[in-house]
């Protein structure tokens, strides 16, 4: 027999957990396993929301890959920058040609702030490190006056994450006996606050309860960064001091270089099999997917157990029919120390409880947990 | 009822989709195609019936109509602009 070869693109949470449950099921003897990943460094990106509140620096949600992964996984430090599909091989930055028989694509979602005018120069996020620290800096020196929150394009990584960042901010805003000198106003590109109708239903009141105004049906299409104002494709345009939109989102130029996605990078994936769709032996895996699930870690952690079992029991001759079902599990923050918890499926529709404290420890436990318990496969 | 005749340049499967939701995987889907372009979505959301006309009639788009199939509804959208 012999030995096959699995490559996968991308260190985050599902191609670190998709190779280490492979290197846990097969043996040296029936695969290779060699992760690419292109700074061999491994983020908890959850953790950069809480930055710009002065929570705990980015450096502190980053560890190294290598020691995440079971020693039987390679780990390769560098760009990929092609996949050849028919041929079966990816292709380095330096000329390197890697073969294959498996490949998994996770190479994440990439951030492009020049998809929409005016963004670069107008809009501050908190989907890098650096872009958190830099929304850190300009917090701490508001003193007051029109804060816009929203996205600038769909999709984007982590749906309530706007929507947790406005009910932070607004605590924060109070606590620093700013309130009543800033008008907060939430943006939603959709017909209502939130895409889960259940969470909208709760999560509306709450807005207005602290004084929160909303704009409905708000999908950015320019930001002016003189006149400071930010304008709609619905033909809405609304003043700003300061601007949190989420920055547009694409797929890795490694993926429209090789043909492989949509315009926009994304990776045609059966939404169950997670196969794709053109190449049965080519998976994808998280953000990287066109999916019609969050964004998330946790989408990205179901999918991960699903490939392994596929793979690893073609590889031994046991081929598994194992499927996705769109399970996706997160939290959301609703401020004032508490938070809720929505579970789903493609069948299931969430049914989040009411927000409590129980629920923010839970996720501030998952936090500082994940490390143990996520790439590993504990959980 | 039956889909019309008319040839459909993207569609997109948002069937047990709760989020991002089959709305935002229209709005994607029409972000990511030509004007001119027509766009479908499957949705299984009984919301979609009311939201998805509504966005499209707000961006200025055409709603070409929506269509009953077993368990759930083919929106179809002419991208205009």
């Amino acid at each position: 027999m012999t030995v096959k070869q699995i490559v996968v693109l991308g260190g985050g949470v599902g191609g670190t957990l998709v190779a280490n449950l492979l290197a846990g099921q097969l043996t040296r003897k029936q695969a290779q396993i060699t992760l690419i990943d292109r700074t061999g460094k491994h983020v908890y990106q959850p953790g950069w929301l809480y930055v710009p509140f002065g929570g705990a620096p980015p450096e502190r949600w980053e560890r190294n890959e290598r020691s995440l992964l079971r020693r039987s996984v390679d780990l390769l430090i560098g760009d990929a920058v092609k996949v050849d599909p028919h041929e079966r091989f990816v292709e380095m930055a330096d000329g390197t040609q890697l073969p294959f028989d498996y490949l998994i694509i996770s190479t994440g979602a990439r951030i492009d702030p020049d998809a929409v005018p005016g963004y670069r120069e107008g809009a501050h996020h908190f989907y890098t490190a650096e872009a958190a620290l830099r929304l850190h800096a300009a917090l701490r020196e508001f003193t007051g006056g029109k804060v816009v929150i929203g996205v600038a394009d769909i999709p984007y990584k982590c749906p309530p994450a706007p929507l947790e960042f406005t009910f932070m901010l607004e605590d924060e805003l109070r606590k620093r006996g700013l309130r009543e000198k800033t008008e907060i106003t939430y943006l939603s590109p959709i017909g209502r606050v939130f895409t889960i109708e259940s969470v909208a239903e709760f999560v509306t009141p709450m807005l207005e309860e602290r004084g929160i105004n909303y704009e409905l049906f708000f999908n950015t299409e320019s930001i002016d960064p003189v006149e400071r104002t930010v304008s709609s494709l619905e033909g809405t345009t609304l003043p700003y001091d300061l601007l949190v939109l989420v920055p547009p989102h694409r797929g890795a130029k490694l993926i429209i270089d090789s043909g492989l996605g949509d315009v926009q990078g994304w990776l045609p994936t059966d939404r169950e099999t997670l196969q794709h769709k053109q190449f049965p032996y080519i998976y994808g895996l998280g953000d990287a997917t066109d999916l019609p699930v969050s964004k998330s870690g946790a989408a990205a952690h179901f999918e991960a157990k699903v490939i392994a079992h596929r793979i690893a029991g073609e590889i031994k001759g046991k081929p598994s029919d194992e499927r996705y079902h769109g399970q996706v599990m997160c939290f959301l923050e609703t401020g004032r120390g508490q938070a809720t918890q929505l579970v789903f499926d493609y069948t299931h529709p969430p049914q989040p409880p009411k927000p409590s404290a129980y629920y923010h420890y839970e996720k501030a436990l998952l936090n500082r947990a994940y490390w143990h318990l996520v790439p590993t496969g504990i959980v | 009822m039956t889909t019309p005749n008319i040839t459909i340049d993207k569609e997109i499967d948002a069937r047990g989709s709760h989020c991002p939701g089959p709305m935002m995987e229209l709005i994607r889907g029409i972000k990511s195609v030509p004007v001119g372009s027509v766009v479908a979505v499957l949705s299984s959301d009984p919301g979609s019936a009311k939201d998805i006309p509504i966005w499209v009639q707000k961006a200025g788009h055409e709603f070409i109509g929506a269509f009953p199939e077993q368990g759930y509804t083919r929106f179809i959208v002419r991208k205009t602009r």
